[in-house]
């Protein structure tokens, strides 16, 4: 537990780098940038934790209780907004891509000129 | 190492539901897996005591990405292929 | 270069980034045991000074609300640019694509999605409006409570035909709400400004915290967002139906 969050976070984004650089596929490139995104989500969970505690809704408890940090997990609601905003727009790009060149394959989409 | 049994097995499930999401090369089946593991996120976000983020993630991540992922393939396939 | 050569250039450049990866983590604290005092700071003021009982709202609408204005206003942009890149050009002709691939025949909705949509709708509904104006009670808020509400319109789609989804649900009216929603969040706060704090500052009496009128304006951020995100959402799947819908009825 010590520091496994931090590790599954490096193996995430280099697991999502490895998709993006060997992709065949935009879409499939796509959705790489999605996991890279999301090993940021586990490495602002595991700085926000604190071992032991509650979580910071105070509807059922006393209000005193000890819980873990409410920023950090403001933080990661932002970054959840901007994951799904980024992937709309280049869902969009592919589809425009596919349009003008007619295939999804960018290995092939560089040699197309003009 | 039991009291934190929880938080390193949904850890490691993540870590190995990425690595499946990254190596599912068709896009169509690429959607479901994507589904999936918003969902292991979204358990992850509430055994790490952070349930609205796990609310967002399950809302987003499982629900709305799939959708979009589908759409723009069924517009991919419906505009064909061209030399 | 050839895709071998990119695959072990990758490689190599990986394990120079997994080694920098384990030394920068190797130097924070364990994870559990950060310590912060901003967050207990937070934590001990948002019921008795605040009267929100949901502390991640409070820091999202409250103590940090004009950063959510620009989280809102990043949705707000990114729904613009899909609407315009799947915008149909008018210079295409309309029967230049086959709408359908040769030898695969498109089954009709089946009448189990049918029903189960139609059961669906309303309790959806129902619960994204939950979600939504109990944002400052309990886990939720204006953004989760949006996309739900915009998944209950689109199994208002899943249900009926596409003309009648159509007339239901006219795309001026997704677009006026939407922009409302957004406009909302900067009206609230100039009000807030124009009653003589500054600009969001709360004016409005806090409610006993615990209920729905808890925490002042955070109450009617939280509308606007849920409304803004609803209509965004929608607006964005619908934009990326449209095409595809509107070739397979000529």
């Amino acid at each position: 537990m010590n520091h496994l969050p931090y590790a599954v976070a490096a193996w995430l984004f280099l697991a999502g780098l490895w998709g993006v650089i060997t992709s065949r596929n935009l879409i499939h490139l796509v959705i790489c940038i999605g996991v890279i995104q999301s090993s940021s989500y586990v490495l602002l969970l595991a700085i926000g934790y604190r071992v032991g505690r509650v979580a910071p809704v105070f509807v059922d408890i006393p209000a005193n209780t000890q819980a873990v940090d409410p920023i950090v997990q403001a933080l990661m609601l932002t970054d959840i907004v901007v994951e799904v905003t980024v992937i709309a727009i280049l869902l969009g790009l592919a589809v425009q891509i596919h349009k003008g060149h007619g295939t999804l394959n960018p290995d092939r989409l560089s040699k197309v000129s003009g | 190492m039991s009291e934190y049994m929880l938080q390193n097995g949904i850890l490691v499930f993540v870590a190995v539901a990425a690595t499946a999401v990254v190596l599912t090369r068709d896009p169509a089946s690429q959607a479901i897996v994507v589904s999936f593991y918003g969902l292991l996120l979204g358990i992850m976000f509430l055994i790490f005591q952070a349930p609205d983020v796990a609310l967002s993630q399950i809302v987003v991540g499982a629900i709305a990405l799939p959708l979009m992922i589908l759409l723009a393939l069924a517009r991919v396939r419906k505009q064909g292929p061209r030399t | 270069m050839t895709r071998g050569f990119r695959r072990i250039f990758f490689l190599v450049s990986a394990a120079a980034l997994a080694v920098s990866f384990f030394l920068a983590y190797s130097q924070l604290e364990p994870a559990g045991r950060v310590h912060s005092e901003y967050g207990d700071m937070v934590n001990a003021l948002t019921v008795p000074e605040l009267h929100i009982t949901d502390a991640v709202s409070a820091v999202n609408f409250n103590v940090r609300g004009f950063d959510t204005l620009g989280e809102e206003f990043i949705l707000f942009a990114s729904v613009v640019g899909v609407l315009l890149l799947m915008r149909r050009q008018n210079e295409e002709p309309a029967g230049d694509h086959e709408d359908r691939i040769d030898g695969r025949i498109v089954p009709p909705v089946s009448d189990a999605v049918r029903v189960m949509a139609m059961l669906l709708v309303a309790p959806t509904f129902l619960f994204g409006i939950y979600i939504v104006t109990h944002g400052q009670v309990s886990p939720g808020g204006g953004f989760q409570g949006g996309v739900i509400l915009a998944t209950a319109l689109l199994l208002l789609y899943l249900c009926a035909e596409y003309n009648q989804f159509r007339r239901a649900v006219p795309q001026r009216l997704v677009e006026v709400g939407e922009a409302l929603g957004a406009a909302a969040y900067i009206l609230i706060g100039a009000a807030c400004a124009g009653a003589g704090g500054l600009f969001l500052q709360n004016f409005l009496p806090l409610g006993k915290s615990g209920s729905i009128t808890s925490g002042g304006i955070v109450a009617l951020i939280d509308l606007g967002v849920g409304l803004e995100v609803c209509g965004g959402v929608a607006l964005a799947v619908l934009a990326y139906l449209e095409e595809l819908v509107e070739e397979k009825e000529q």
